[in-house]
C-alpha cells in the first residue's frame, strides 16, 4: 500500500478535474472545490516527498508489469521536489484565479483544466517511460492551449498561434527522438535505455537522437534560439493563467533535459559544449530583451528566458556542485517566477494597466503592499540572504572549479541586468509619480473588491512570498536537498536498480 | 519497402516543413499534419518492418525462437495519432477564430502581440 504513495497525488489531480467537471455551471462550487483540492493535493505532495526522503527512491509498476515491459513511475528526491513545487504553486494560482480571473472566463472549465494541467506536470515528473512522458506533454500542450485562449481576445489568439505551433513542432521533434531512440535500442524504459545506450555501437545516430531530445525540449524550455514563442504570447492570457505556465511550463522542459542528459545521453564532450553556449546565450538575449520593454508581464517573459540559463549552465558544467546549483536555482525560480506573474496581475488590478510608462505611484497608495512585492524582486535578484543568492555562488564555485570563466561573465552579466531591469521596473511602478489614468468602465479594480476577494486575491502572494523567504533563509535545508538530488542523478545506479531490481 | 518508406519520410518531413514556413495560416496546418504523419511513418519503419510473423509465441515453446513483428511501434503510433488527432481538431478551429479576429490569414500580419499595450 505505501509503494501507491507515488501515484496519490497524481491521481488525486485527475479525480479533482473530473469532480469539476461535473459541477460545470457552478462556479461558486468550483473555486471552493479547488482550492480546498489544492490543499490536499500539498498534502499528498508532501506526504511523497517526505516518504521518498525518508525511504530513497520509490518506483510503482503500471499494472505489475516489471520494468522495462511496462510503464514505470519512479519518484527520486529530483521528481517529488518538483511535484510538491507543483502542488504549491498549483495552490496559490488557484487561489488567485478564483479571485482575479472574471467569471465570463471561469465559466468555460477554468478550472478542470487547470487541474488537468497540474496533472499533466506531476505526470511528467513522475513518469519513468519516455514515450508516456510524450503522453503527458501532450496532456500539459492540450491544457496550456485551452487556458491561453481561454477569452478569445484577438492577442491572445494571435499569441496562440504562436504558441500552439512551436509547441506542437517541439512535440513533433520529440516524437522522432523517441523513434530514433526505439529503433536503435528496442526500449522505451529511460532506467532501461540508460544502460543500453553506452553500449551502443553506432555513436553517430545517438548523438543525432540526443539533439533531436535537445531541440525538442529546448523550444518547450526556452532556451536561446528557440525561445521566440514566449515572448509572443506569455503576456496574452489573464494573469493567473500567466503565473501557472511561467512558474511551471518552462521548468518542465529544462527538468526533461535535466533527465535526459544526466540519465541517458553521458560523456560527450560536444553536448555539454553546445549546452554551455547555448546557456551563455540564453542569459544574453534574455536579458537584454528584457531591458528594453515596455509591458511588465513581456518584461517578466524575457526575465524567464533570461533565468533558464542559469540551470541549462549547471548541467553543461555537469560537476555535483553545478547540478546542486542548477536544481537550487529550479527549486527558487519554480516559486519566484509564479509569483512575480501574479504581482504583474496586481498591479493591473490596482492600476488597469500594465504599461511601464503609464504607471506610477503604487508605493504612496499602498506602502505595505509594495513592500510585500519588494521581497520577491530582491529575491529574484539575488539580494544576499534571499533565494536567488545561494545557487548563483554554487554555479559561480562550480564554474571556476571547471574554468569556464564565460560561463561566470554570462552568470553576472545576467544577474547584473537582471538588478538594473528590476530596478527600472520598480522606479517606474513604485517611485514615479502617478499618471493620470482615465477610469475604465466594467473593470473590476482593485479598491472596489470586497474584502474576501482582496484576501483571495493578496494571499497568495504572501504565501509564495513566505516559501521564498524560507528558501533564501533556510537555505542550508534547500541545499541539502539539492545536493542529494545532484548526487542521486550523477550516480544514477541506484534509479537504474530502483527500477530495474533484477539487473 | 523500407527505402520506399524511407524516402517517403523524408518527403513527408521536408514537405511538412515547407508548409509550415509558409505565411498561410492554413497551410501551417496542413503542415503540421503532414510532418505528424511523417514522424507516425518513422516509428512505424524504425521499429523494423517483418512481414506475416505475427508476436504470438507457438503453443510448445516458451519464447519466440525467430523473428516476429515488433507490436509496440504500432500502439507508439496509434497513441500518436489519437492525440494528434485532438491536437489538429483544436488547431483548426483556432485558426477559424484566428481568421475571424484579425481578419487576415497572413501570418505576417498577425502584430498585435508585439505592440506596445
Amino acid at each position: 500500500m505505501m509503494q501507491q504513495v507515488v501515484t496519490y497525488p497524481l491521481l488525486f489531480q485527475l479525480l479533482l478535474s473530473i469532480i469539476l467537471m461535473f459541477v460545470w455551471r457552478r462556479i461558486d462550487l468550483q473555486r471552493i472545490i479547488s482550492i480546498c483540492g489544492s490543499l490536499v493535493g500539498v498534502a499528498l505532495s508532501g506526504w511523497l516527498f517526505f516518504h521518498v526522503w525518508t525511504n530513497g527512491t520509490q518506483t510503482v509498476q503500471a499494472a505489475s508489469w516489471d520494468a522495462p515491459f511496462g510503464i514505470t513511475f519512479v519518484a527520486d528526491t529530483l521528481a517529488a521536489t518538483l511535484v510538491l513545487l507543483t502542488s504549491i504553486s498549483g495552490l496559490a494560482v488557484s487561489s488567485y484565479s478564483s479571485a482575479s480571473v472574471i467569471p465570463a472566463r471561469l465559466r468555460f472549465g477554468y478550472f478542470p483544466i487547470f487541474h488537468f494541467l497540474l496533472l499533466g506536470l506531476i505526470g511528467a515528473f513522475l513518469t519513468g517511460d519516455i514515450f508516456n512522458l510524450y503522453v503527458w506533454f501532450e496532456i500539459i500542450i492540450i491544457s496550456s492551449f485551452v487556458l491561453i485562449t481561454l477569452g478569445g481576445e484577438k492577442p491572445q489568439i494571435e499569441g496562440a498561434v504562436k504558441y500552439f505551433t512551436l509547441n506542437i513542432l517541439a512535440s513533433i521533434i520529440f516524437l522522432t527522438a523517441i523513434a530514433v531512440m526505439y529503433g536503435l535500442t528496442g526500449s522505451l524504459n529511460m532506467a532501461d535505455l540508460a544502460v543500453i545506450v553506452p553500449k551502443l555501437e553506432n555513436r553517430g545516430l545517438v548523438e543525432v537522437a540526443a539533439i533531436l531530445f535537445l531541440i525538442g525540449f529546448g523550444i518547450k524550455s526556452a532556451v536561446f534560439p528557440l525561445y521566440f514563442w514566449l515572448p509572443a504570447s506569455y503576456h496574452t492570457p489573464p494573469s493567473a493563467v500567466s503565473a501557472i505556465f511561467g512558474g511551471l511550463l518552462t521548468k518542465v522542459g529544462v527538468y526533461a533535459l535535466i533527465r535526459i542528459f544526466t540519465l541517458i545521453f553521458l560523456d560527450d564532450i560536444l553536448l555539454d559544449d553546445i549546452l554551455l553556449i547555448i546557456a551563455v546565450l540564453t542569459l544574453f538575449s534574455g536579458a537584454i530583451g528584457a531591458l528594453v520593454q515596455k509591458n511588465v508581464r513581456k518584461v517578466f517573459s524575457y526575465l524567464i528566458i533570461c533565468h533558464i540559463g542559469f540551470m541549462i549552465a549547471g548541467l553543461g558544467m555537469f560537476t555535483e556542485a553545478a547540478i546542486a546549483g542548477a536544481i537550487f536555482y529550479l527549486i527558487h525560480d519554480i516559486i519566484v517566477k509564479t509569483n512575480l506573474f501574479m504581482i504583474s496581475g496586481v498591479i493591473y488590478r490596482i492600476k488597469g494597466t500594465i504599461n511601464i510608462k503609464s504607471l506610477g505611484g503604487l508605493y504612496e497608495k499602498y506602502p505595505k503592499l509594495s513592500l510585500l512585492i519588494a521581497i520577491p524582486f530582491f529575491s529574484l535578484i539575488g539580494i544576499p540572504p534571499l533565494s536567488g543568492f545561494w545557487p548563483k555562488i554554487s554555479l559561480i564555485l562550480a564554474g571556476l572549479d571547471t574554468n569556464n570563466y564565460i560561463v561566470i561573465g554570462g552568470i553576472i552579466f545576467a544577474s547584473l541586468l537582471t538588478l538594473i531591469v528590476i530596478a527600472r521596473v520598480w522606479s517606474e511602478v513604485f517611485w514615479k509619480n502617478p499618471v493620470k489614468l482615465p477610469k475604465r468602465e466594467h473593470f473590476l479594480y482593485f479598491e472596489d473588491m470586497t474584502n474576501l476577494r482582496k484576501v483571495q486575491f493578496i494571499a497568495p502572494v504572501v504565501f509564495l512570498t513566505l516559501v521564498s523567504l524560507y528558501i533564501g533563509f533556510g537555505a542550508e535545508h534547500i541545499q541539502q536537498i539539492s545536493s542529494r538530488i545532484a548526487g542521486e542523478l550523477l550516480n544514477h545506479g541506484e534509479y537504474i536498480k530502483a527500477v530495474m531490481p533484477k539487473s | 519497402m523500407e527505402l520506399l518508406l524511407a524516402i517517403m519520410t523524408g518527403v513527408l518531413y521536408a514537405a511538412g516543413l515547407y508548409m509550415i514556413l509558409r505565411r498561410s495560416l492554413v497551410k501551417l496546418i496542413i503542415g503540421l499534419i503532414i510532418i505528424s504523419n511523417g514522424a507516425n511513418l518513422l516509428i512505424f519503419l524504425l521499429g523494423r518492418i517483418t512481414k506475416g510473423h505475427p508476436p504470438i509465441i507457438p503453443e510448445d515453446a516458451k519464447m519466440f525462437s525467430e523473428i516476429y513483428a515488433d507490436p509496440v511501434p504500432q500502439a507508439l503510433i496509434l497513441t500518436a495519432i489519437v492525440i494528434s488527432f485532438g491536437l489538429q481538431s483544436f488547431a483548426i478551429i483556432l485558426v477559424k477564430r484566428a481568421y475571424k479576429v484579425v481578419n487576415t490569414d497572413d501570418i505576417d500580419k498577425m502584430n498585435a502581440t508585439d505592440e506596445e499595450v
